[in-house]
């Protein structure tokens, strides 16, 4: 079930519409597909990123926008919760598919 | 699209033309063929950005697509649960093609792809109308997917051919124009025999057939039942509805609902809360002051219907044996493993010298109901062998070969051991009914595959299984209890405890026909201490156990004291 991000540091995640794989606001607002590379916003940047990923979802380049709690981890952003770190990761019985298989990604 | 049906060797029918399913007329084609062209447009304009997902998705959930936490998931229905080879084939091939190579069944007898991309959904879905199929019903607030006993049509106590009354269920429902936007989902099983393998107490409506004092045939009707945050069993409305009148009943069941469910609140819209909320007395007198209201003359099921429909499950032409066959007894009596695999993976036929085979979709340590393209290519390849190219999909998430001659067991049971679906668990521990949890589903609170997976590890031994006897352990990620914990005989739910997974122990859960809710029997485990539990569960059942005895029996003797104990004694 999708957990209310409260913490002080925040990214934004969503779906590509067109095949739902998971994504993340990077640097720059470019949609990134690893979390490790995913922006860590904090204070008021946080609305504006969610803001701004919603008018992405308007444009129809994402679906199901969120915010979640994560933290900075010398390897990159990782998420707080199970939930989206499996996200992040793939199904843990299946290593060999999600984001998982491209390459490496946060420790569930 | 090549024909890939392979034809009879002794005829120029197809190997799977006396396979026990609805066979469409144009009318069906037809609609199912619009239905997909329909969708088309819409995803067409979904991509283009001409309609937005808030006015997209409930769109895409009539026709079986959801999002899920790493991609879309579609969902196929199979028509309670049958499918021919051809179908079989298809799904295969569509696992291949357009998925990740594999394809899961779930509790409600349809099968899911993990993997799809919106853009493919019409070309899977158009592939899926050429033999027959949709993804209609398996989502939204409709009538879903009829479910039923997997055993129909082959059962020795069975009364009526379930698949009769849900395939005109599924005609009743898909088009009808009160329906289609109900408060809530609503689910309906079938059970053509006494015996309740269908789960029947726990659907929206259960029917159950049974027998009037003058020998005609009817339902018992079962209202208000549903698992989820707050479980029932249905309630009992009518104890005997003669087939004929079972559309005008149910008519009257679903306008009643229609009328004054909740839509206020998702989490009360369900009939089970509208039955209990108002009591079970005044809502069953509501039904019958409707059903009074009915001109029940034109929802009369007419004969002639019926015995169209019954055609399409007309018995295969089973051949005329002898009731014990020499060449099964050899083979069970020079390969134990064999007739271990025979004393849990096979039921009594009807026919004389054939029996029911239960492919086991739980292999040791594998992910319950997950089927690879290859696998189900193999086993319609079996089932046309040796079934009349035909299978049923089970709630418990495996599949049924329903005609299987005696002297093809042993033959059978070998092709199935060397593609890793011949494990002799059927009904026992390791054949755990699990729901996709958090590896998959953007519901979940915790993982239920792998818990699973280690329960099946940790009672790998099939003598130890044996010895145990029948044991239903049901897992759910989550309260919406898609794993259906709440009539496990071991239960287990997965909950979020400050981000991480906590798992809760339920006993004495039963989906039959002495159904019955299972009860928490104190606080979650870790996720590292919860197989450790079960074992403490099934240790204490060792031995408390008297002979002949199962673990539902011993517990309900001695009740839940001693298995609480025996848990949490140790903190």
């Amino acid at each position: 079930m999708l957990v209310k991000a409260k913490g002080p540091q925040q990214s934004v995640t969503a779906n590509r519409l067109i095949d739902g794989v998971g994504v993340w606001l990077g640097a720059g607002n470019q949609w990134v597909e690893r979390v490790a590379d995913a922006a860590i916003f904090e204070g008021e940047a946080i609305a504006e990123a969610l803001a701004f990923a919603k008018e992405e979802e308007k444009r129809q380049l994402v679906v199901d926008v969120y915010p979640l709690d994560v933290e900075a981890t010398p390897e990159g952003t990782r998420p707080l919760h199970i939930r989206e770190r499996m996200k992040a990761i793939g199904p843990s019985v299946r290593r060999d598919l999600g984001k998982q298989a491209a390459g490496p990604t946060p420790a569930l | 699209m090549p024909d890939t049906t392979v034809p009879n060797a002794h005829s120029n029918q197809p190997a799977d033309a006396h396979a026990g399913v609805y066979r469409y007329d144009e009318f069906d084609k037809t609609f199912i063929f619009e239905r997909v062209e329909q969708f088309r447009a819409q995803v067409e304009r979904r991509l283009k950005g001409e309609i937005t997902e808030e006015e997209f998705k409930p769109i895409r959930l009539m026709n079986g697509l959801y999002l899920q936490l790493h991609a879309y998931m579609l969902r196929v229905a199979v028509p309670y649960g049958m499918l021919d080879s051809t179908k079989m084939r298809r799904l295969a091939r569509i696992a291949r093609v357009y998925d990740k190579g594999y394809g899961h069944f779930t509790t409600r007898q349809n099968i899911q792809f993990n993997w799809p991309e919106l853009k493919d959904i019409p070309a899977i879905l158009h592939e899926l109308a050429e033999v027959d199929m949709h993804a209609i019903q398996t989502s939204g607030n409709c009538i879903r997917n009829v479910t039923t006993d997997q055993f129909c049509g082959a059962a020795a106590d069975e009364l009526v051919d379930p698949r009769v009354y849900a395939e005109i269920l599924r005609q009743w429902s898909t088009l009808h124009p009160e329906f289609t936007y109900l408060p809530r989902k609503f689910k309906i099983a079938i059970s053509g025999a006494p015996h309740d393998r269908a789960a029947v107490q726990i659907h929206d409506v259960g029917l159950i057939a049974k027998k009037n004092g003058a020998g005609e045939v009817g339902f018992t009707v079962y209202v208000g039942g549903g698992l989820g945050r707050t479980p029932y069993l249905g309630t009992k409305a009518r104890d005997f509805v003669p087939v004929a009148e079972i559309i005008g009943y149910l008519e009257a069941v679903l306008r009643t609902y229609n009328q004054l469910g909740r839509r206020d609140n998702i989490y009360k819209a369900r009939i089970k809360i509208t039955v209990n909320e108002m009591g079970p007395e005044k809502f069953i007198g509501l039904i019958e002051e409707e059903y009074a209201r009915l001109p029940r003359q034109k929802y009369y099921i007419d004969p002639a219907i019926v015995e169209a429909i019954e055609q399409h499950f007309a018995p295969p032409p089973w051949e005329n044996l002898p009731a014990v066959s020499a060449k099964f007894e050899a083979a069970k009596a020079a390969d134990p493993a064999f007739a271990r695999w025979t004393r849990s993976n096979l039921s009594a036929h009807r026919a004389p010298g054939y029996a029911i085979a239960t492919i086991s979709v739980k292999p040791i340590g594998g992910i319950p109901g997950d089927i690879e393209a290859e696998q189900m290519e193999a086993v319609a390849d079996l089932a046309e062998r040796y079934s009349f190219g035909e299978m049923r999909v089970t709630h418990e998430q495996n599949l049924v070969l329903a005609h299987v001659k005696q002297d093809d067991l042993y033959d059978l049971w070998l092709a199935l051991d060397k593609i890793g679906l011949g494990t002799a668990n059927a009904g026992l521990i390791s054949d755990i009914i699990a729901c996709p949890g958090l590896d998959y589903c953007a519901l979940a609170n915790t993982r239920s595959i792998p818990i699973a997976q280690q329960i099946s590890e940790r009672f790998a031994d099939l003598d130890r299984q044996h010895d145990l006897g029948e044991l239903k352990i049901k897992i759910s990620g989550c309260i919406n209890a898609c794993g259906h914990h709440h009539v496990g005989h071991i239960g287990i739910l997965g909950v979020d405890k400050k981000g991480e997974e906590f798992f809760q122990i339920l006993l004495g859960g039963d989906a039959t026909q002495t159904a019955a809710l299972a009860e928490i029997v104190g606080p979650g485990f870790s996720y590292d201490e919860i197989v450790n539990a079960v074992e403490t569960v099934v240790t204490t059942f060792v031995g408390l156990r008297q002979p002949g005895e199962r673990f539902i029996d011993t517990l309900a003797r001695t009740g839940h004291a001693p298995f609480k104990e025996a848990l949490y004694a140790r903190a």
